[in-house]
């Protein structure tokens, strides 16, 4: 079959939809298209119903009922919801919060928004794996910290942490639990039950379906609340209101859906199309480092670093794959990934990263081109580079003096 | 990244890559940036007897627009005279590649670096006259 380019291998910054998906959500445009808060009609009694078969197959993916799934605009709104929400209503039992230094933007902003708020917050250091361990949150746990947040896996190293040892010692101490579960769910198995989370967001376009729609998890069993950021109507039991994408929502329960029932054996593909890929590069291509443990990792995820290269000369010559890079110059601030710096990758390694997210549709076809590709094009790069040049003469680099401006 | 023709020519097309014998007294060789920064350029001349650039040789560990500037420094560099290379500035690369601003900065270390090469090449040759002048020791 004639590959497609550019090749797509960037699935942990967002997946294409999958045509069941689409098909699931078409009528909901164009028949069924009636409010699903219409109460006295039947469009919005069929909007209803499949809002309420979407709440069911998402929340059932996660361990949970339909009645704990509020449905937002994503996992972006969901963090702010989950966090903000949380430490607002439950500011008399504590100030203090707890959260992690390689958290998504949607994580960190908003703890630093509560910290000008009077909040204190303990952003918890990785161990060189890139895990935070669950010895390292209880340690930092006080008698008023009141909320623990910590992602399931990392989007840029696609680490797991081990977040059912965290939930136990979170409950052990009587704070809320909250898990941005974005990178992990539908890719690996996540039960909120199991894990003691109380609150978890979620979002429909990693998982083969929509943009633009996502969900917060929140307990009923012990019953979690929190204070709305939208006001207006009270749809979601008053957390969250606002039309609903319908659309959207059915969309976003079909891609979970399916999630749940091909797991097992998408992991295994994604697994061996992973190691296939990083096998194939690392037996060509000398001085390659991994970022991030190898051991807890998505199946689909890897974050190779080469040595005295950097990124985004690098994804230049890339042209016919779609990644991803930790280089300073692929961001628009000029710094290098804030992730990678946290797990102590040293700058410059940083600057050659290259992040792969392989996916549900891609082939053994497209690893091959794309080994092959990576493989010619870093050794180009090496032919250009004063450090390579430098340490295949034998210097050690970090001997140098550089003369930086 | 939007980059124009002419600097994803240079990237796909680099010029003068290569290296020139630091030992002899007729190159320069400069080296600026750093790897943390995530720019390293060295860059180095030839200079014959009447003072003109015969060849001039790159490497960069760099983005796109960091390999194109220095590649097209060399390119310029070629058959001017030490004291025309002096005066390559920065903004003559930004125009000539259309340098987005975020990427002004690799210019400037190309820059940096034809004054690297050329202040080694002349601090070479001050040390060689300064031998060759120098009394015969007792």
């Amino acid at each position: 079959m004639a590959l497609k380019f550019p090749i797509y291998m960037d699935n942990n910054a967002t997946t294409p939809m999958d045509p069941r998906v689409l098909e699931t959500m078409l009528p909901f445009f164009t028949e069924h298209y009636g409010n699903a808060a219409s109460r006295s009609h039947a469009y919005g009694w069929e909007a209803e119903k499949g809002v309420e078969t979407a709440r069911e197959q998402v929340g059932s993916s996660i361990g949970a009922t339909g009645k704990e799934i509020v449905w937002t605009s994503g996992a972006t709104e969901s963090d702010n919801l989950a966090i903000k929400g949380a430490a607002h209503f439950y500011k008399d039992r504590g100030n203090h919060i707890i959260t992690s230094q390689t958290e998504h933007k949607a994580v960190l902003d908003t703890c630093k928004r509560l910290e000008k708020e009077g909040f204190e917050v303990t952003y918890l250091a990785t161990q060189a794996d890139g895990r935070i361990s669950a010895e390292s949150v209880e340690q930092a746990m006080t008698d008023k910290t009141i909320l623990v947040s910590i992602m399931l896996a990392n989007n840029e190293v696609g680490v797991i942490n081990p977040i059912a040892e965290i939930g136990e010692r979170v409950k052990a101490r009587k704070a809320l639990f909250h898990v941005d579960a974005v990178q992990g769910h539908g890719r690996i198995p996540f039960d909120v039950e199991a894990c003691k989370v109380d609150l978890a967001s979620l979002t429909a376009h990693k998982l083969y379906g929509p943009k633009g729609v996502g969900a917060l998890y929140v307990r009923r069993k012990p019953r979690i609340r929190l204070e709305a950021m939208i006001d207006g109507g009270g749809h979601e039991r008053g957390m969250r209101s606002g039309t609903l994408n319908v659309p959207g929502i059915v969309g976003f329960g079909k891609a979970a859906a399916l999630c749940t029932e091909l797991m097992e054996q998408e992991a295994k593909k994604s697994f061996a199309l992973r190691e296939r890929l990083r096998e194939g590069i690392q037996s060509r291509v000398t001085d390659t480092f991994i970022n991030g443990s190898m051991e807890h990792r998505l199946p689909g995820n890897i974050n190779i670093s080469f040595a005295y290269i950097e990124g985004e000369s690098l994804l230049m010559g890339l042209k016919d794959v779609a990644v991803s890079s930790g280089s300073a110059c692929t961001s628009a601030s000029l710094e290098p990934s804030y992730v990678l710096r946290a797990l102590g990758v040293e700058e410059e390694l940083a600057h050659t990263s290259i992040r792969f997210g392989i996916g549900r549709f891609n082939t053994e076809e497209e690893v091959d081109f794309v080994i092959d590709l990576v493989s010619r094009k870093v050794t180009k790069l090496r032919e250009l580079s004063p450090l390579y040049e430098m340490v295949q003469e034998g210097i050690d680099l970090k001997s140098i003096q550089w003369a930086a401006h | 990244m939007a980059y124009s023709e002419k600097l994803l020519d240079h990237y796909e097309n680099p010029r003068n890559v290569g290296s020139l014998d630091k030992s002899d007294p007729h190159v320069g060789t400069g080296l600026v940036g750093a790897p943390a920064c995530g720019d390293v350029m060295k860059l180095q001349i030839r200079v014959n007897d009447a003072g003109v650039i015969e060849d001039a040789r790159f490497k960069t560990f760099g983005c796109g627009s960091a390999i194109a500037s220095s590649s097209l420094a060399t390119e310029w560099i070629k058959g001017m005279s030490v004291d025309q290379a002096m005066l390559v500035k920065n903004t003559q690369i930004v125009e000539e590649l259309n340098l987005p601003p975020v990427k002004i900065h690799c210019s400037v270390l190309a820059e940096d670096a034809i004054k690297s090469a050329i202040a080694d090449y002349k601090s070479k040759q001050a040390s060689l006259h300064a031998a060759q002048h120098a009394p015969a020791a007792e």
